[in-house]
Formats: structure tokens, sequence, C-alpha cells
């Protein structure tokens, strides 16, 4: 009985300790979810088999918190080191005036309005920024470079005689220096990476402009491709960044992963929409949970592991038994869980707690109790008996609260004690359901 | 028309680069043509399924006949494996091939691009026009994307290259008001085909859906059967999401069929299997380039031969 009292209140705690080890048996099974969860995010086969392979061997051993399993855990760690390799490197862009950016990528990732994107957003840095119009093969490419410029009121380099993009490049840089332009962006066509002439003419560019950062735009949404398009571009001109676009979509977003890991450049921006600031520095925290779909489990574990200090759940539990439980241990408990975050949260991670609902009102009521309790002495909190009432009314001043609400906290918390001791050795499901159901009206404990 | 045939054609494109498909079942270039099968080659095999962005289930699906086929007999060589492929694969898609005469009859027949940003509506409906244009029918298009800068210009200028009829109005325009009037210019001009080339849309974005019901609506008004056919233009480098936008298009619009573009990169397309699993929609043509020729009606087996480098 005390078991399902202890289940209720602190099982999450006092489950937390560590009992186990993570094996090649015990992660089995999740490691396949895993994968399988990676390759329907469309990370690269191979990536996603090497980067199992790769937490695995690095996770063998580690101990298990007993509230999760192993599967969770590994699902856990899997999200950390996904979170790492994709956030490895730094987002910013070299810190020089002028600062040269060259855009390439396939047809339609996104490279004109991100050119206009980044752009803006550098202008707000303090940036005069320009863009040179390099797409001379889609139809009215140069239009769009255009449109988008004098809606943001950023000067455009035009040139719509010639095809000779590296003499575009070159003397659209000269104009942009000439006018003081500080942050020059070279929009460049879409090509297949494949496309030996097209990847040739980017290499001639570079080599005309010298540009400090060569960003790669790519749909978010790319398959198994995306290796062979990252890798292509990088080999033929050292790509500095990726950008990752259309992140307003609901693509899980793999291709990051695979891009990521073929050619270690860091991922720079993502766009998040049509509109000009829909656009913002990338977030590897976020990208992770979304490729591998699982934040559930991982926030989960998460919140055990930050959280729990697992000798001191230990003690609060068997004081609870012993039924010697007193207003420090109800602090003390109240804070652990406190940081597990909401109520309801931690009910569901329960064992035996399904079925108990706790809304914000509880949330609400667990911090008018804490306050109550601070304002306690510590001799106070250990001797309950003791408050009388002088003590009641500076107890109450001191935290805000009405004496009624202290008077309140302190006979719940009195008849709570008597149950403990009532419950001693004693049986049934059903008196356990009643204290359960009277601990709902104490401010501060979870129940109905 | 004045092209090559389309097995070749096809063939070329997807043929281009990256021969890890055609490596991983010997046929062109052979890791082991001829050779006999063994753990590392099945291996590579799952590797070069999922490498083509079948996906989890079709991928499966194939290895689970190969893994039995060679359970029963080990002397099995990968020519044998790409052949068991190409059945499961074809057996997948049977039924992916549109009636070859697609067109109603009604005059005119409208058609409706719709898609993703990027995707390639603009260049398809270039290809399209050019394409009936070819084939003796009168096309008339509609410039709906009235969003996107510089949209107007892009399909103007493809609209001059390839002497097409357009009607287009300016910048911020209702869509569905091109639509309208593009309808009755085809119509007064007695055209056979309309091609409504629409904004890039994402499926995650209601209002956007909504936009494109308008389009449907206005139309209706003119012709309540019409569109008589609503393509799902999709990006063939694009992975799985592509399967939930042809079904977020589908759930909102009505699609009839799908048109896959770019599979002139390394890309295999895989994902079209995905959706046609799914949706079961025909898939009209696959863009194999920039060009207006570069436009091919699907064909389930020469797909299938590509994928597997059998047949020719
Ligand atoms: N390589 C290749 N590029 C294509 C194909 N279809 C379209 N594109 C290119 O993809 C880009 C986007 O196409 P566009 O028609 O503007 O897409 P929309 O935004 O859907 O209208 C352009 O650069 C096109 O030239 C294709 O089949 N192969
Ligand atoms: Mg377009």
């Amino acid at each position: 009985m005390l078991e399902s009292l202890t289940d209720r209140m602190t099982s999450a705690l006092r489950n937390l300790r560590g009992v186990g080890k993570l094996s090649e048996e015990n992660m089995a099974d999740a490691l396949k979810e895993v994968r399988t969860a990676l390759l329907s995010a469309d990370v690269h086969f191979k990536v996603a088999r090497q980067f199992v392979e790769d937490v695995k061997a690095a996770a063998t051993g580690q101990e298990v918190l007993k509230s999760v399993t192993p599967g969770q855990q590994i699902i856990k760690i899997i999200n950390d080191e996904l979170t790492k390799l994709l956030g490895e490197g730094s987002t910013a862009l070299k810190d020089k005036k002028p600062l040269r950016i060259m855009m390439v990528g396939l047809h339609g990732a996104g490279k004109t309005t991100t050119s206009a994107k980044l752009a803006k957003r550098m202008a707000k840095n303090g940036y005069l920024p320009a863009l040179i119009a390099c797409d001379v093969y889609r139809p009215a490419a140069i239009d769009q470079l255009e449109t988008l410029g004098q809606r943001e009121e950023i000067p455009v380099y035009t040139d719509r005689d010639s095809k000779d993009v590296p003499k575009i490049g070159r003397q659209g840089l000269e104009w942009a220096k000439a006018q003081g332009r500080d942050l020059i962006i070279f929009d460049t066509a879409g090509r297949l990476q494949i496309d030996e002439n097209l990847v040739q003419e980017i290499v001639k560019l570079k080599k005309e402009i010298q540009p400090d950062e060569i960003l790669l735009v790519a749909d978010s949404a790319l398959g198994q491709e995306a290796v062979n398009v990252a890798q292509h571009f990088h080999d033929a001109v050292q790509l500095t960044g990726i950008v990752l676009t259309k992140l307003d979509g609901d693509a899980r977003g793999g291709a990051a992963l695979s891009m990521k890991a073929i050619t270690n450049v860091p991922i720079k921006f993502m766009g998040t929409g049509e509109k000009i600031e829909e656009f913002d520095v990338f977030h590897p925290d976020r990208m992770a949970q979304r490729i591998l779909g699982m934040g559930d489990v991982v926030s989960l574990v998460e919140k055990a592991q930050e959280s729990i200090d697992q000798d001191e759940a230990q003690r609060l539990a068997e004081k609870m038994k012993k039924a010697d439980f007193d207003l420090e241990d109800f602090l003390s408990q109240m804070r652990q869980i406190k940081k597990l975050g909401s109520l309801g949260g931690i009910m569901k991670m329960l064992p035996g707690a399904h079925g108990l609902e706790i809304g914000d009102e509880h949330e609400d009521q667990l911090k008018h109790t804490e306050a109550m309790i601070l304002s306690m002495t510590p001799y106070e909190r250990r001797n309950p008996q003791i408050i009388n009432g002088s003590r009641r009314k500076r107890i109450a001043a001191g935290s805000g609260m009405d004496v009624r609400d202290l008077n309140q906290l302190l006979k719940q918390f009195g008849q709570m004690r008597k149950m403990m001791k009532s419950m001693k050795g004693s049986k049934g499901r059903k008196q356990m359901e009643r204290m359960a159901k009277q601990m709902g009206g104490m401010p501060g404990m979870p129940g109905k | 028309m004045a092209m090559k045939s389309f097995l070749s054609r096809f063939n070329e494109g997807l043929k281009r680069t990256t021969p890890t498909f055609y490596k991983a079942f010997g046929k062109v270039g052979g890791v082991f043509s001829g050779k006999k099968l063994d753990q590392g080659s099945l291996d590579d095999l799952e590797e070069a399924l999922y490498g083509a962005d079948f996906g989890v289930e079709t991928a499966t699906e194939i290895m689970d006949e190969i893994q039995a086929a060679y359970k029963k007999d080990k002397s099995l060589r990968g020519q044998d494996a790409a052949v068991i492929g190409a059945a499961v694969l074809r057996r997948v898609l049977d039924g992916a091939e549109p009636p070859e005469d697609f067109l109603t009859g009604v005059n005119p027949d409208v058609i409706c691009l719709i898609g993703v940003n990027g995707s390639g509506k603009t260049t398809t409906t270039a290809k399209l026009g050019w394409r009936f244009t070819d084939d003796g029918k009168g096309v008339t298009i509609g410039a709906c994307d009235t969003f996107r800068a510089a949209a107007n210009e892009q399909i103007k200028a493809w609209a001059e290259r390839l002497d097409l009829d357009l009607i287009s109005s300016h910048h911020g325009a209702d869509s569905a008001a091109v639509a309208f009037d593009a309808w009755q210019a085809a119509k007064s001009r007695n055209r056979e085909v309309l091609i409504l080339d629409t904004a890039g849309r994402l499926h995650t974005k209601g209002n956007l859906m909504e936009e494109l019901k308008k389009i449907r609506r206005v139309l209706q008004k003119n012709d309540p059967t019409a569109p008589h056919h609503s393509w799902l233009v999709v990006d063939g480098s694009i992975g799985s999401n592509s399967i939930e936008q042809a079904r977020k298009f589908h759930e909102s619009f009505g699609l009839t069929g799908l048109i896959i573009t770019k599979l002139d990169g390394t890309s295999r397309g895989g994902a079209l299997v995905g959706i046609y699993r799914e949706l079961k929609l025909p898939i009209y043509f696959v863009g194999l380039g920039e060009q207006k020729e570069d436009l091919q009606p699907f064909s389930v087996d020469n797909y299938v031969n590509a994928i597997f480098g059998l047949g020719e």
C-alpha cells in the first residue's frame, strides 16, 4: 500500500536510481527504431548506419536511469549526439568588411530569396548590402532579384546582355565597391552538381570574386541525393556554410544531417517562410528533434536526468514509509517536483498515476505552498505542531498569503501524516484511493 | 516530335552519373554483375534501394523478396536480384501510367499545375504548352502565379520563346481572376488546352490552400467540370516529404495526377513510388531537364528498367 502511495507521489524520483547498464542487447530494439526513424526522415542510408553505430559504441556500458528504459535512454543519447553533430562549427559569417558571399545550389532550392533575406538581415547588423545577379539562365531570374532588391531597397547589379558569369561577377563586385557597399551577395543559377560545365562556371566565378563565404542553399526536404549534392558542391568550390530552406514545411529534414555528416560544413541559417524576414540562424536542437521525431521520449529522459536528486528521493520515500515526514521533507519533495516541470507532465511519467488529472491551478497551489513553508523557520517545519496563532500570522504575512490558506495547509498536512501512520502495514487499495482523493484537496498535492 | 526515344533519353537522364545503383545490380559497371550474391552485396543492394528514395516500405518489400529467393538459392546472382526487384517495383507501380489519351475533349481542357515552391511548375507549364502545340493542339497558358517576384516575367519569357498564348495580370492580382480570364480567352480562341501555372505554396499553409480552392470555384463558373486535370508537380530530388505534400494537396484540392521533375539529376525519384503506393495517382510526365523537350510521358517499364539497369 505504501508502495502505491510512493508510486503516486515519488516513484518518478525514487525509481531513478541507476541500475543496470546499456548493452548491445537492451539497446537493440531502440536502435532499430532509431535507424528506421532516421531513414524515414531521409537521412542518407550510410549516414544513418554510421551514426547509429557510433552512438551505440559510445553508449555501451553507460548507466541506465531506472525510471526510463534503456531504449528511451539511448534515444536521448542519440538526440544529443544529433544536436551536437548538427551544431558543430559556428553559424557566424566571417567578421570582415567588405564581405563577399556566393550562393550556390540546385534548381528551385531558394537561392534568390535567400540572397535577399540574408542581405536584409545583415543590413540590420550594420552592413550595406548589394546583390549581384549571376543567374543568366532561368527566365526572369534577374527580374526576380531586381524586384526583391527594389522592394527592400537594396541595390542590384545586373547585366542582361552578357552570359559571361565570371565577368558579371567581377564587374558587379567593382560596381558594389564603388558604391561603398560592404556586403556583396552573388546569386547564381540553380545547377545540378553533376553538370560539369555549369559547375566549372561557379569555380571560375569563385576565382574571379574571391568570396569570403560560399553558402550552399538546400531544400530541407531533399532526399538521399543530398549527400551527393553537398559533396560535389563542396569538392568544387569548398563551401563555408549551408542554408536550409523551406523549414516552414513539414519535412523531417534528414538531409541536413546527411549534408553535415558528409561535408562537415556548418549549417548556418534556415529559411522558415516566403517573407523576407522569415529567416533565422540555424538551431541544431530543433532540427535534431525534427529529424528523430521522438521529442516525447527525449524530454522525458531529459527531465528525469536533469532534475532528480536520486538519493534525496530515496530518503523521502523512506521517511514516508515511516511516516515521519515533516514539512521540511515536504518542501524538498515539492522542489523536486517543481524542477521536473509541470505536474501534469510528471504524473504522466509515473507508472501508477494514469488517470490523475492535474491542471494549472495545482501548479499555482504548489507555488503558494512553497511560499508558506519558506516563511517558516526550519524548526517550525520540522515541528509543525508548534505553529501557533502568532506564528501563523507571521508566516502568512511573510508569504503574502492569508492565515486561512496556512490553516488549510497545516490541517491537511496533519491529516496526511495521520494517514501515513494509519496505513503503516495496512491493507487495501481502497484506503489508498481515499487518501489520494483527500490529498487532491491539499494545496500543492497532486490528486484528482 | 523530334526527340530521342523515350527510353534512351530516360536512361540517359537517370544514368548520367552516380552509378551506385547500377553497380549494386550489376548491369552497368557491375560490382557483381554475374557474380553470386553474398551478405556484402545484399547490403549494397539495400543501400541502393534506400538511396533511390523508395522509402522504408518499398525498400523492405524488395529486400524481403530478394532475401527469400536467396535463401532458396544461394547461387543467385546480382542480375537475378535486379530482375526480382524490378518485378516487385513493377507490381507496386501497376496502374501508375495514365490513359494514353487523357484529354477530355472538352474545350478547353483545363490543366492546373500546383505544387510547392521551386518544384518546377512554371518550367513544366512551358514544356507542356510546347508539347501540346507540337501535337497540333491549340494551347493557352494562364499565369496564375501573381505572388512570386517576377513570376510573370518568367512565364512571359517562356511564352515568347515558345510562341505560346499567354494570359497574365499584374503582380499581386487575384489569381482566380486570372484563371477566369484565361479560360474566357481560351474559349473564345477555341483552344483545346488551357494550362494554369499557379504560385508555389507549401502544403502546410492553410490559407494558400484556400486560394487554390478559389481558383477552382471561379473556373467552375465557366465550366462546372473544370479543372479536368489537377497535377501536382513534385521535385524528384525531394525525399519522403513529397508523400506528405501529395497527401495534403490531394486532401484539399483533389489531385488527378503527378508530374515528377528534375530526374535528370542523380536522384532516382523513388518518392514517386511512395506517393503512388499511398494515393494511386497516375504519373503523367517526368521532367528531365530545363529545355522545352525535356518532358517525357511516364512509363513504368522504362522507369523500372532504368532503375535496375535492365532492358534496352
Ligand atoms: N534540371 C532540371 N531543372 C528543372 C526541371 N524543371 C524545372 N527545373 C528548374 O527548377 C527551377 C525552378 O523551376 P520553376 O519552374 O521556376 O519552379 P516553380 O517555382 O515551381 O514554378 C528552375 O531553375 C528550373 O529551370 C527539370 O526537370 N530538371
Ligand atoms: Mg513558378
